[in-house]
């Protein structure tokens, strides 16, 4: 009895004494939390994370929020100086504000020490995820999930005889993948209200959502292939004439015409998994969506086995681009179990469970894994995954991305589905929201 | 009853009072009230001075590095001089109005039906009164796929009475419909409430004035508009005055609907109010935003209030 | 039975009752939606056109206590016999549970700060209610308005300084600072209605305790608390309705340690797509409880949602 009561003490003195020096030896467990977004490669980390338990001897709990509500809780905890998430795989978008509020742990000298090298990851991942300011080598995450939007579609529809014959009548050219969104957009009216075994189909499922961030996810594959710039490329921040281009105006006309022309009605508000929805309810021919998604298409009996196909964003007048997703890892400023933290950052860099995370569901970045010999071949999505990573552009990663988020989300909702004013409007109108927020920021 | 305590001190002979053992009166009303008043305080009347301080700062709660300047007025110009202000305004205007109307006409016809007094009417009173108790973000997210035109099911009960094709209009979608979608869920919601006061209303009504009004040979018709309605008037405006204010703040149940769209069609004064505040973080700008919406519920309120006691008075 | 001039026709009572009960099947038919969709499978709950009949199944359930994740190729081809029949019932969906879910803490965490935050605004609403109905308490009308005027604030404006002040104490995302929080919110509803009810017992039964030689704190917990208890439960029933079904402050103050069902039930997402026999099990098994309450309370309903102005 007494013993076990000087044990006690023993270990209480030595806990007080390793958390007072506010080093955590290697060989003392914690209780790591990952924050990340509520979706299937979520819980494909689960089952990942085992190994690294196994390994560590460090236990994960997992803080998984939906996408509609990612942004709003994860800025609020980090905002709030919470301490829930040791690990965050933050938006892309987020990495301006955490680097410069200090919200996350710089990298560069762990990566350094344990000899991580940012050359091993595809360029557009490492820009997109982990550096802050862009295009210098300051490092706030390591990239953990690449993703892009793309396009999915019924194989099996399109495969139809009567369907093409049809079709070839028509637009005098066959049914098959589209090589321009112009043909995306005919493909899409092509099947707009059409009856395939019994059912009203329609064309396409398409990003269109208000809430949080949906309709610019989508609008953006639209006008950056028609020409749509951020900023002047000479002239940071200069935005008349580049965000409000004709080009740009062409792009958002397109993207309406798209909602009108083969969308599915009341398809005014969705995003990823009401797109899922519709297209697993043989609803659409295509869907646009994230390629998370891609895995859960070929596993759902209904789309999957050969009947989905699978094509990166199709170009348009002005080049062929697609809109990033995905993340980077991240360890939170704030946390107290930053070296148990590192330890799986450092984990989760190999080579080995790269692969793995791969095979398991997972989107690497990293370039071993994704120019092995046979990755085309390893799913039926790979080699569309590989040709839509790289034409990734992605959106503002400014401190202040939300505050020209919310007007780009307002702006475009407003012509696109609500249809009030004209595309130039809206977009004039973007110009004067975003010059306000730059000035704002003292960046003007 | 405001002097309560008076009349226990006229009504205590002196002796008795004299004999009451333990603390003073005084001392013991102190220790009941000052916890709640402490507590009130801190969390309402401290935080209210916060936000008017704040709302003349350019504070931003995710820039812990940026130096807070006064900027006097400029945040309240800003938003009073700001169209996106006035429509959501206007949104919110197009929801209170309608909700109220729809409540207290639908409200106070089922209470008149109920005072009929048919047999089961006290369970059918409870069933009606169900929508009123839940959660409105449980079932604001719920009417969301309700909504939805090809798997919902609101659609199809419409089609199946009007003969539209369900999938001819979308509620959350069409830009003529989305500010009806968040009143006809709203109306849903919160009509038993209005009718649980004029079912109180109309039953304050002493019989012997309708039959008064029956010994005058008054048409009922006439009883109606001149005995029911006065009467269940001042209860009717108390119910106004209840559902102005929680639809002032509407929030939980419009977010979960329709996160504001399409467009700015939906977006509340408070949801506009959230996006600034917690995801924009303008935490300067968003506590001018809030005083704002401070002084116009105090000010309308209390020009309501003393219109209702006018009629109260009557 | 005696004539009445007031007394409705027969007729009448008919025509009443048929429109009564039309509005409230009506009324009742998307709470049904709810509870049935609860008990439909992912396919049938996103059926177009939407299934009346349907086949029932728990699955929604079990998706709503439990984390999945795709089986792997290797692991459809091992043999299930063994399996629990959950696990059974959601490999048939090509998935394989790796965890619970968070739904059962979210609803332990709304029983905690709901009961907490209501048993605080009892004890201390009905000692203040009690002062301000049998002592001289100065500036009593303004400080009952003042009491009642904190609930006329929108939740989202009172959020952004609670945020500021929670984050400086530590309260952010604790039980501790919602039970707080919503002690403060529901002091209004409790100090109102029990000062009402408080007002009904005749102060005639605490004179003659006084009289007796009672404390003045005896007189208050031996006569007039029992006279009052009714009231008071069912004041505290709507404190625990208030703080169950909120939402605002729930979810710009809350994430991962202290949050409730509310913000949480919208967000819960199965294996692909939103899992919405998982969410309306979820939303069912919230609002049944509070369905109950509303049937026991119903006498008081009326006071308890006019803040007692409507004492009926």
């Amino acid at each position: 009895m007494k013993s076990k009561f000087l044990n006690l003490v023993a270990a209480t003195g030595l806990l007080a004494s390793a958390s007072m020096f506010g080093g955590v030896s290697a060989a003392q467990s914690a209780d790591l939390t990952l924050c990340w977004a509520a979706w299937d490669p979520a819980n494909a980390l689960v089952e990942l994370s085992k190994e690294f338990e196994a390994q560590s001897g460090h236990s994960m709990s997992f803080e998984f929020v939906p996408w509609p509500n990612f942004a709003d809780r994860m800025l609020n905890e980090l905002n709030s100086g919470g301490k829930l998430c040791d690990l965050l795989i933050g938006d892309s978008q987020w990495i301006g504000g955490a680097a410069e509020n200090g919200q996350y742990v710089k990298l560069n000298d762990f990566f350094d020490k344990e000899g991580i090298s940012m050359d091993d990851f595809l360029a557009a991942t490492v820009t997109g995820y982990a550096e802050w300011p862009k295009n210098t080598p300051n490092y706030y995450a390591l990239p953990a999930y690449a993703d892009v939007v793309g396009w999915t579609y019924r194989k099996d529809w399109f495969e139809r005889p009567e369907i093409q014959a049809e079709f070839k009548e028509k637009y005098g050219r066959d049914l098959g993948v589209p090589a321009t969104l112009e043909e995306l957009q005919q493909i899409g009216e092509f099947f707009q209200g059409r009856e395939i075994d019994g059912k009203t189909v329609y064309g396409a499922a398409i990003y269109t959502e208000r809430g949080s961030e949906g309709i610019t996810m989508g609008v953006t594959n639209a006008l950056y292939n028609y020409g749509f710039l951020y900023e002047d490329p000479e002239n940071p921040y200069e935005l008349e004439g580049f965000v409000n281009s004709d080009a740009a105006i062409a792009g958002l006309e397109f993207y309406k015409k798209l909602y009108e022309t083969s969308t599915p009605p009341g398809a005014s508000d969705a995003y990823m998994s009401a797109n899922i929805d519709a297209y697993k309810s043989g609803q659409v021919a295509m869907q646009m969506n994230f390629a998370f998604i891609w895995p859960g298409v070929e596993a759902d009996p209904n789309t999957g086995g050969g009947k989905s196909g699978y094509f990166a964003n199709p170009a348009g007048p002005a080049g062929q681009f697609a809109q990033l997703g995905g993340q980077g890892i991240s360890v939170v400023a704030n946390s107290d179990n930053k070296d148990a933290a590192l330890e799986y950052i450092k984990w989760f860099a190999q080579q080995e469970v790269q692969q793995k995370w791969w095979d398991v569901g997972g989107a690497p970045a990293m370039k071993a894994v994704l120019e092995a010999p046979g990755f085309n071949d390893s799913q039926p999505f790979a080699k569309t995954f590989l040709d839509s990573m790289a034409i990734v552009k992605d959106f503002w990663a400014e401190p202040a991305y939300a505050s020209l988020l919310l007007p780009m989300q307002e702006r475009v909702h407003n012509y696109v589905v609500a249809g009030q004013g004209s595309a130039k409007d809206a977009l004039d109108g973007l110009v004067k929201d975003w010059d306000e927020v730059f000035e704002d920021e003292g960046k003007k | 009853m405001d002097n309560v305590a008076d009349k226990v001190a006229s009504a205590t002979p002196p002796s008795i009072a004299h004999r009451v053992k333990g603390l003073s009166d005084r001392a013991i009303a102190w220790i009941f009230v000052a916890p709640t008043i402490f507590i009130l305080l801190a969390i309402n009347i401290f935080p209210l001075i916060w936000t008017v301080y704040l709302s003349f700062t350019n504070y931003a709660v995710n820039r812990p590095n940026r130096e807070v300047k006064f900027i006097g007025l400029r945040n309240y110009e800003r938003i009073l001089g700001d169209a996106d202000t006035w429509a959501t305004m206007q949104a919110t205007a197009h929801f209170l109005i309608w909700t109220i109307v729809l409540q207290v006409l639908i409200g106070f016809t089922l209470a008149y039906l109920i005072n009929k007094k048919f047999k089961g009417n006290d369970l059918w009173t409870t069933i009606i009164v169900f929508p009123m108790m839940l959660s409105p973000a449980v079932v604001g997210n719920f009417w969301t796929f309700l909504y939805q035109p090809q798997i919902g099911l609101f659609n199809y009960v419409i089609s199946f009475v009007t003969g539209a094709d369900p999938s001819s209009f979308s509620m959350i979608g069409d830009i003529a419909l989305a500010p009806w979608a968040i009143v006809i869920v709203d109306t849903w919601m919160w009509t038993p409430f209005v009718m649980l006061i004029c079912l109180a209303g109309l039953r304050s009504i002493p019989d012997s004035i309708y039959e008064a009004a029956e010994c005058d040979r008054a048409s009922k018709w006439r009883q109606f508009w001149t005995i029911t309605i006065p009467m269940v008037l001042p209860f009717l405006m108390l119910a106004v005055l209840f559902r102005g204010i929680e639809n002032f703040k509407m929030f939980d149940l419009v977010v979960q609907l329709t996160g504001g769209g399409p467009g700015n069609l939906t977006t509340l004064t408070s949801i506009d109010l959230k996006r600034e505040a917690f995801e924009k973080w303008r935490t300067g700008f968003a506590s001018a935003y809030a005083v704002i919406l401070f002084v116009t519920v105090f000010g309308l309120a209390s020009i309501y209030v003393k219109a209702l006691n006018r009629v109260k008075q009557r | 039975m005696s004539f009445s001039v007031t007394e409705p026709s027969h007729g009448q009572k008919w025509f009443a009752g048929i429109l009564v009960v039309g509005y409230a099947l009506i009324t009742l038919l998307p709470l049904l939606w709810i509870v049935a969709t609860g008990f439909k499978s992912g396919p049938d709950s996103i059926a177009y056109p939407p299934k009346i009949a349907f086949e029932p199944t728990v699955e929604g359930y079990v998706n709503l206590f439990t984390t999945q994740t795709r089986l792997s190729n290797e692991a459809k081809a091992e043999p299930v016999d063994d399996l629990p029949w959950y696990e059974q019932l959601v490999r048939e969906r090509g998935n394989t549970i790796v965890g619970t879910s968070r739904y059962s803490e979210r609803f332990f965490n709304s029983i905690i700060i709901g009961f907490g935050s209501t048993f605080f605004a009892i004890v201390l609403g009905t000692a203040a209610a009690y002062a301000f109905s049998r002592f001289k308490v100065p500036l009593k009308d303004d400080l009952l308005f003042f009491i009642l005027s904190t609930r006329m604030m929108p939740p989202i404006a009172v959020a952004i300084p609670i945020f500021l002040m929670f984050r400086n104490l530590g309260l952010s995302d604790t039980h501790a600072g919602m039970i707080l929080l919503y002690t403060a919110v529901n002091l209004s509803l409790s100090v109102w209605l029990i000062n009402g009810f408080i007002d009904e017992i005749p102060i005639e039964y605490e004179e003659a305790a006084l009289i007796d030689g009672y404390t003045r704190f005896q007189a208050f917990y031996k006569v007039v608390l029992p006279q009052a208890a009714t009231g008071i439960a069912s004041t505290a029933i709507f404190c625990l309705i208030f703080a169950w079904n909120e939402y605002a402050f729930a979810v710009l103050l809350t994430s991962g340690t202290a949050q409730t069902a509310p913000p949480f039930i919208p967000t819960i997402i199965g294996v692909g797509g939103q899992d919405w026999p998982a969410v309306a099990a979820g939303a069912t098994i919230f609002l049944v409880p509070v369905m109950v309450f509303t049937i026991l309370l119903r006498k008081h309903l009326l006071r308890g949602i006019t803040f007692g102005a409507v004492r009926k």
